[in-house]
């Protein structure tokens, strides 16, 4: 059991946690993450460590609520616990001086982006962020990027806020404007990273991605996490998460993250089914 | 009753294990053992002969004192008989249940030259759960306290053992185990219908009440290193199993509808898919689908059986060899057989075919047929050539063996490994090259067995024990 010391929504649907993970905290290094099990019937579910306070003892967590399990986490509050947390898990992110780094983040992307970036940033690179988000309420963490960029673009799909265009649009700019880019971080949608590899082609630039496969146990035990990638297989959970853009076999990921969908439904339904019955039950109790 | 001549015993029949039916069985997860009734213990024990010089003995792994036990069962002195069991083994209700009999204990027994085999796994699990059931806790001897400190890493049979008798000896003992659970294989891996989980719980309780200390969700590499659980403790104790699945390295193999036995059997057991949506973790849905199991072991029994209880129309082992050479224990074969599993044996995958969306739609092998015997004298599979089969399946279960995980060497640079990653030891002591570090279990062996694992872990607690006495004896 592991308590949540602070929880705050910083976009819709996405949430923050600081929780109690002493050993976590002092251990994790930039691109690792931590296994999550809320409650004893829970899913084992993957969340990158966004940052951590050794001294304090947390890890922080940035949680967009897509299905059942991170939605039940997104109704947690300070004070609460968390049934089990492991980790760091994953490789940490391969921190070199490439020289101009740009770091991109789409939607909460942004928040495993993060970390990475301020490494980055540390070992003395040029840091140029693009944060992504559909409109100006989904761009995450605007503030902790600016500390650490040396510029800095926010984007929306609808032009509410920032560039007018998606990621790669931007990043398209800045290489047609013939900025000299010597690495590239890309984390958000499979599409996104997708497309921000084919993007970086033609260029030779190293792109690295996050890949987010579904996971069990997260300590390569079952293989459920296996990416193709340079047409080998790899467990994403102890080769990666982060691997070669242009190497990645995105159409397989793509296929193999809608493997449960039907029981993704479900699930949800069931527990928005539950989340009513008892905010009804709780009306009456109060009436 | 009047003592029995060694001709009479030699005549009475085995006593077979009642069962649930194959067609109830095959709608629900509960355990198809049902267990030995007091009456049949007491008969299945007068047909042991008490032979002075019990080859049975030799053939159990840790020389459990077979005769003595069960002429306690044939007299209903069953605690005692629990008393002799526990003796030499720590895990009588598991090894009961999951030893491979046929190959070890009673595959010597001298009843079964002429008759079957005393059912000696049948009695142990009979004894175990009666004492379970009847006698509940009971403080066994305790050394006095040493003050020594010893960690245990991972929480299977080896660690549990290892950790059972540490603690009598007087050390404080911290098991570290990476999933939320402990139990290793027989909680993520062994179903419940051949094991119930409740077994496994009610051994790590007695464990817990003895204070050995359990941390679960701690993954020895990642959350701490061995050489920091050396700055905190004494002794380290390694049993992290063989935990890395093997997959065909075939084309397509990334499919959807295609897992490891240790992805299926985790989401099942572990996880409790089969409870889905009560239970988070989902598994996809094997109604009226064909389910294509590849390998011969305990594994792809366990996995193929599973499968049919989820609902699986179809339920296929496909073996690249022949039955005689399947290394899944005797009754598990059986079982599987009574249930309806279908077995194409002398078949090899070469490839998967999918569809559009990335299903698994159907596998193409290869027929062999056995060719001359090799150096272990095994007839070796060979390919018949352009004998090529396409069977249609719609989900695939890969059960061909674990390699070991590779978390723990890599972050502990001098543990000497051999090339398959396997940690090497001392046999006689299960010492590593690293001072103050032993290991024991399927990580030294390679995937075994339950009770060699167990064998190991006592055999390093007894070390362990001698060299936190003395430590000059490294
Ligand atoms: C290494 C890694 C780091 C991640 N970091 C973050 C993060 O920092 N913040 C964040 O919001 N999300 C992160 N994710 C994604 C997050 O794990 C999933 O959104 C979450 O598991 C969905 O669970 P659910 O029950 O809410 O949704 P579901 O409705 O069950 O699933 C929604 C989608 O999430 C994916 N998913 C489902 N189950 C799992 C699982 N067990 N493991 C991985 N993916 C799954 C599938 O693609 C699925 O279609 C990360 C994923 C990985 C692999
Ligand atoms: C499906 C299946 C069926 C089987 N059926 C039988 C049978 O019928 N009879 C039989 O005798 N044998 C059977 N076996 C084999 C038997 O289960 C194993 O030989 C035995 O469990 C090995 O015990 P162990 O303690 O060495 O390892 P395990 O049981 O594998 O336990 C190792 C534990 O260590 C943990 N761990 C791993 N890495 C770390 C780490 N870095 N830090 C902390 N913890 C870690 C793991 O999570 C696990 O809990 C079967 C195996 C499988 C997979
Ligand atoms: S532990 Fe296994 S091999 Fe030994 S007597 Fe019991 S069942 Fe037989
Ligand atoms: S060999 Fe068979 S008959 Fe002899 S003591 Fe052992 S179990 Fe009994
Ligand atoms: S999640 Fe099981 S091996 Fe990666």
């Amino acid at each position: 059991m592991n308590k949540i010391v602070e929880a705050r929504f910083i976009a819709p649907d996405i949430k923050l946690f600081r929780i109690e993970a002493p050993k976590i905290a002092e251990k994790r290094k930039p691109g690792q993450f931590v296994v999550v099990r809320v409650d004893e019937y829970g899913e084992r579910i993957p969340l990158t460590i966004a940052d951590s306070d050794p001294n304090e003892g947390t890890v922080t967590i940035i949680v967009q609520g897509v299905g059942k399990t991170t939605k039940q986490l997104n109704l947690l509050e300070a004070g609460d616990y968390v049934r089990d947390i492991v980790g760091p898990l994953g490789k940490p992110s391969e921190i070199e001086n490439y020289g101009v780094a740009v770091s991109i983040g789409g939607g909460v992307g942004t928040a495993i982006a993060y970390p990475t970036a301020k490494a980055l940033k540390e070992a003395g690179n040029y840091v140029i962020g693009i944060i992504g988000g559909r409109s100006k309420e989904y761009v995450i963490l605007e503030d902790e990027m600016k500390k650490i960029c040396d510029e800095l673009y926010p984007t929306t799909d609808d032009g509410s806020y920032g560039f007018h265009g998606f990621v790669t649009h931007k990043l398209q700019q800045l290489l047609d404007e013939g900025r000299k880019i010597d690495f590239v971080l890309a984390i958000g949608p499979i599409p996104m990273m997708k497309a921000v590899a084919e993007v970086t082609r033609p260029y030779g630039i190293k792109t690295v991605v996050s890949l987010n496969p579904i996971m069990v146990d997260a300590t390569g035990m079952c293989g459920g996490c296996r990416v193709t990638v340079d047409n080998k297989t790899y467990f994403a959970c102890v080769d990666g998460p982060e691997f070669d853009a242009h190497k990645v076999d995105f159409d397989n990921l793509m296929k193999r993250n809608r493997m449960y969908i039907e029981h993704e439904k479900k699930a949800l339904e069931e527990f928005i089914c539950r989340i009513d019955l008892m905010a009804k039950k709780l009306e009456k109790q109060n009436a | 009753m009047p003592e029995l001549t060694n001709k009479e015993r030699m005549q009475i029949p085995r006593h077979h294990m009642p069962e649930q039916p194959p067609e109830v069985r095959i709608r629900n997860f509960n355990e198809v053992n049902l267990g030995y009734t007091i009456e049949l213990a007491r008969e299945e024990a007068e047909r042991c002969l008490r032979c002075k010089k019990p080859v049975c003995v030799e053939g159990c792994p840790v020389a459990v004192k077979i005769p003595d036990f069960i002429k306690m069962v044939a007299e209903g002195k069953f605690k005692e008989a629990a008393e002799i069991l526990k003796e030499d083994n720590a895990l009588p209700a598991v090894c009961g249940r999951v030893c491979p009999q046929e190959d070890q204990c009673e595959k010597v027994c001298v009843v079964g030259k002429k008759n079957e085999p005393v059912a000696i796994g049948h009695l142990e699990r009979f004894v175990a759960d009666w004492e379970r059931k009847n006698l509940g806790f009971r403080m066994p001897e305790m050394k006095p306290k040493t003050g020594k400190k010893v960690a245990i890493v991972g929480g299977g049979p080896a660690g549990l053992s290892c950790a059972g008798d540490l603690i009598r000896m007087g050390h404080d003992v911290t098991v570290f185990e990476a999933l939320h659970e402990i139990g290793g294989v027989l909680i993520y891996g062994i179903p419940e219908f051949r094991l119930p989980k409740e077994i496994v719980r009610a051994e790590v309780d007695y464990l817990r009440q003895l204070g050995v200390e359990f941390k679960t969700d701690y993954v020895i590499g990642l959350t701490e290193t061995v050489d920091e659980l050396l700055e905190r403790y004494d002794a380290v104790f390694i049993g992290v199993g063989a935990g890395l699945p093997y997959f065909l390295n075939i084309p397509g193999e990334n499919l959807l509808g295609i897992y490891s036995a240790n992805e299926f059997l985790t989401r099942v057991n572990l996880m409790r898919a089969f409870e889905f949506p009560k239970a988070d973790t989902p598994i996809m849905n094997l109604q009226g689908k064909d389910v294509a199991v590849f390998g011969g072991g305990n594994t792809a029994m366990d996995a193929v059986r599973t499968a049919l209880r989820l609902g699986a129309k179809k339920a296929m082992i496909i073996y690249r060899r022949t039955e005689a050479e399947m290394p899944a224990r005797i009754e598990e074969i059986k079982h599987a057989k009574e249930e309806g599993v279908e077995f194409i044996f002398l078949s090899a995958p070469l490839e998967f075919i999918g569809d559009d969306d990335g299903w698994v739609r159907a596998v193409k092998v290869q027929k062999m047929q056995l060719g001359e015997p090799d150096e272990s004298g095994r007839r070796k599979p060979v390919p018949i050539e352009g004998a090529i089969e396409i069977i249609p399946i719609d989900a695939a279960v890969i059960a061909i063996g674990n390699g070991s995980n590779p978390i723990i060497h890599k972050t502990t640079p001098d543990l000497k490994v051999n090339k398959w990653g396997n940690i090497i030891v001392d046999p006689e002591t299960m010492k590593t090259s690293k001072k103050g570090v032993f290991a024991g279990g399927d990580i030294v062996t390679g995937g075994a067995t339950v009770i060699l694992a167990m064998g190991a872990g006592r055999k390093a607690a007894k070390a362990i024990d001698e060299y936190l006495k003395n430590p000059d004896i490294w």
